[in-house]
């Protein structure tokens, strides 16, 4: 049973003549971990601080169970925000920066001191309740930031960029931990990102935007396996990009050879297919099959990436081969080498 | 705070440690000398050991001036703080680039000469001042009080003086703060009142404190402002050093209230530069 927590319809925000949100329209449901997913500038800290009541939308409406939230301001709202910035209480010891929201609630000393207590321990950071937030890692902020919003158990928990300001281990330490978390409590979940690989991880819906509007919206697989604009399809995961020519049904490449691939309806003349770099494979039995010369190749362990120089584009391919796949065979700058795709695996899209 | 990060540009500081040795505590500590030693019958100074004049600065007729001038000193610190943080937070939150006018606007008065203030006061606030002419003007023909010569004349004229200053202390914690701070509590579910009481306020006692006490202690030593505006018989410590020096001829004594005056100046400095460093909570990592 997924019921519907928040509705977006139409929600705008422009300021002066700068649309930073631009006509969004959005349901998410109960439970959900959501990723907004953009470019800088896309108006995603934009939209959840319209969410969380700090931006009056100059249209549209925000409607979260059921009801028409738009005008509510932020300490009304079932809903809380982690900043960017954390914005840690600097004068107030972890334990009283998390105690905070629950002493505006009105919550009897035993009861705060309690939850304070548990979301300590779900964060690790007991024995550091005490210390003020200068005398943190950048780490630990993000968790206190993170236990202040969570312990007031809202319907709704918005995180603008929570892990922007780590390291790549720990960020990936981290989106587990969220994950671990988000199942634990219940909440649903909108996280800001500009990072696609962490949303794919972490997300079970995500959404994309671009210039304050909405591109998709759907599972990762989904965006990742059937990107429906040539934007979506290069801003997520890696892509090659062929200009091809539309006569009829068939697509040319420059250099004559048939691409086979799905073709839009009413699509333009010039187009550009697309496949992903691990959907090329070698030697073979495929509608597609291209030869080329090997410009360059980095070793990653499990996989094994290079760049081939084609006739169909200026640009190299990028492949992607398992360490299985290129196991005994020579892959070495300057090697021939034919590959091949499958029309499935190939997306076509207006160039 | 690393101390290697300390010791480097310490250097830097000689020029004007020498400038303030030379000619500022040496000539201090001579005045002050003075209140170890006996006054000459006609003036001057007899070169006599005693503890006579700090003595007298305890005698609780010149006690009562001390209260006196620091319960001034206090009120009007304090007025000029309320004042002056109002118009310091209604800065802050304006749009970033209109602070700069706004503030200098606010401290305009500070550039003129400190005598025309005053009298400009005196203008003002007498029988037949602006006030009184507004208030005739409004049709009110009753009794108006005395306003000139009172201690409210002199509170008036010492948190005018000093308010600039204190907008400029209060106004830098203040537009320092990370605005998301307070959203964040906003968010938690506070009201803009428990927000600015339980948030803003602890973050900016710092300028709170540095403005409080800075009104505070010039007030207290100020012998131009009581002179101008309380009229001749009212007396401020500051009146009364003066008179020592300038007209009783009596140095040492002189010398004995300015020291016991320094001394309340100087506990004052240093309880707030310690109150500052603990209410910012930005007192290093081991604070
Ligand atoms: N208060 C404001 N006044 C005018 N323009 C604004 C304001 N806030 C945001 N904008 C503009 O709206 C657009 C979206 O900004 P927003 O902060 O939502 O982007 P973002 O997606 O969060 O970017 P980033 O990834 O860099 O944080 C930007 O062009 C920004 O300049
Ligand atoms: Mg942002």
């Amino acid at each position: 049973m997924t019921q519907v927590l928040l509705s977006l319809s139409d929600v705008e925000k422009h300021f002066g003549r700068v649309k930073a949100v631009d006509g969004v329209s959005l349901d998410i449901v109960e439970n959900e971990f959501f990723a907004l997913l953009g470019a800088s500038g896309s108006g995603k800290t934009t939209l959840l601080r319209m969410l969380a009541g700090f931006e009056l939308p100059t249209g549209g409406q925000i409607v979260l169970d059921g009801k028409d939230v738009s005008q509510v301001p932020p300490n009304r709202r079932p809903v809380n925000l982690m900043f960017q910035s954390y914005a840690l209480f600097p004068h107030m010891s972890v334990a009283k920066n998390i105690a905070y929201g629950l002493e505006m609630e009105g919550l009897l000393r035993r009861e705060i001191t309690a939850r304070v207590g548990e979301i300590l321990e779900v964060i690790q950071l007991a024995p550091l309740a005490n210390r003020k937030p200068d005398q943190l890692s950048g780490g630990q902020r993000q968790r206190v930031a993170l236990a202040r919003a969570l312990v007031k158990r809202p319907r709704l928990l918005l995180l603008d960029e929570p892990l922007g300001a780590l390291d790549k281990k720990l960020r990936g330490e981290m989106q587990l931990e969220l994950k671990r978390i988000q199942a634990e409590f219940g909440i649903t979940f909108i996280v800001v990102t500009h990072d696609q690989e962490e949303a794919l991880v972490m997300a079970d819906r995500i959404a994309i935007l671009k210039d304050g509007r909405l591109l998709q919206s759907g599972t990762p697989r989904e965006i990742y396996e059937y990107p429906e604009t040539r934007y979506a399809a290069d801003f997520i995961g890696q892509m090659n990009f062929i200009p091809v020519t539309r006569s009829g049904d068939l697509l040319f490449a420059r250099n004559g050879a048939r691409i086979g691939g799905v073709i839009p309806a009413e699509a333009p003349e010039a187009l550009v297919a697309a496949v992903r770099p691990e959907r090329l494979y070698l030697d073979a039995e495929a509608e597609n099959v291209v030869t080329g010369t090997v410009r360059s190749t980095a070793y990653l362990g499990l996989d094994l990436h290079l760049h081939l120089d084609t006739p169909l584009c200026d640009q190299p391919l990028l492949v992607r081969l398992t360490a299985d796949a290129a196991e005994g065979r020579d892959i070495t700058e300057g090697a021939r080498l034919t590959l091949g795709w499958s029309a499935r695996d190939t997306r076509v899209f207006p160039a | 705070m690393s101390p290697v990060k300390d010791r480097k540009p310490l250097y830097l500081m000689t020029p004007a440690l020498a400038w303030l040795t030379a000619f500022m505590v040496v000539p201090c500590l001579l005045i002050l000398a003075l209140a170890f030693f006996r006054r000459g019958i006609y003036g001057g100074i007899e070169y006599v050991f005693t503890l006579e004049n700090l003595a007298m600065v305890v005698d609780p007729l010149y006690a009562r001036i001390f209260l006196k001038s620091a319960g001034i000193a206090g009120l009007a610190a304090g007025i000029a703080v309320v004042v002056g943080y109002a118009a310091a937070y209604a800065i802050a939150a304006m749009p970033r680039h209109r602070q700069p006018a706004l503030l200098f606007f606010a401290v305009l008065p500070f550039w003129s000469n400190y005598l025309i203030r005053t009298y400009a006061w005196i203008v003002l606030l007498n029988r037949e001042g602006l006030i009184v002419h507004l208030f005739r003007w409004f049709g009110y023909e009753g009794e108006l009080p005395q306003m000139l010569y009172t201690e409210t004349a002199v509170v008036i004229g010492l948190v005018y003086n000093y308010l600039p200053f204190v907008i400029l202390a209060c106004y830098a914690p203040l537009s320092r703060l990370n605005p998301e701070v307070a959203e964040a509590s906003h968010d938690l579910g506070a009201s803009q009142w428990t927000t600015f009481r339980r948030i803003t306020l602890p973050m900016t006692v710092p300028g709170i404190a540095a403005g409080f006490v800075f009104v505070f202690v010039l007030s207290i030593g100020n012998f131009v402002t009581p002179a101008l505006l309380g009229g001749g018989q009212f007396q401020m410590i500051g009146n009364l050093v003066y008179a020592q020096f300038l007209t009783a001829n009596d140095w040492p004594f002189g010398a004995a209230l300015s020291m016991a005056l320094i001394a309340v100046m100087m506990v004052l400095l240093t309880a707030q530069t310690f109150a500052s460093e603990r209410a910012s909570g930005q007192g290093g990592r081991d604070a």
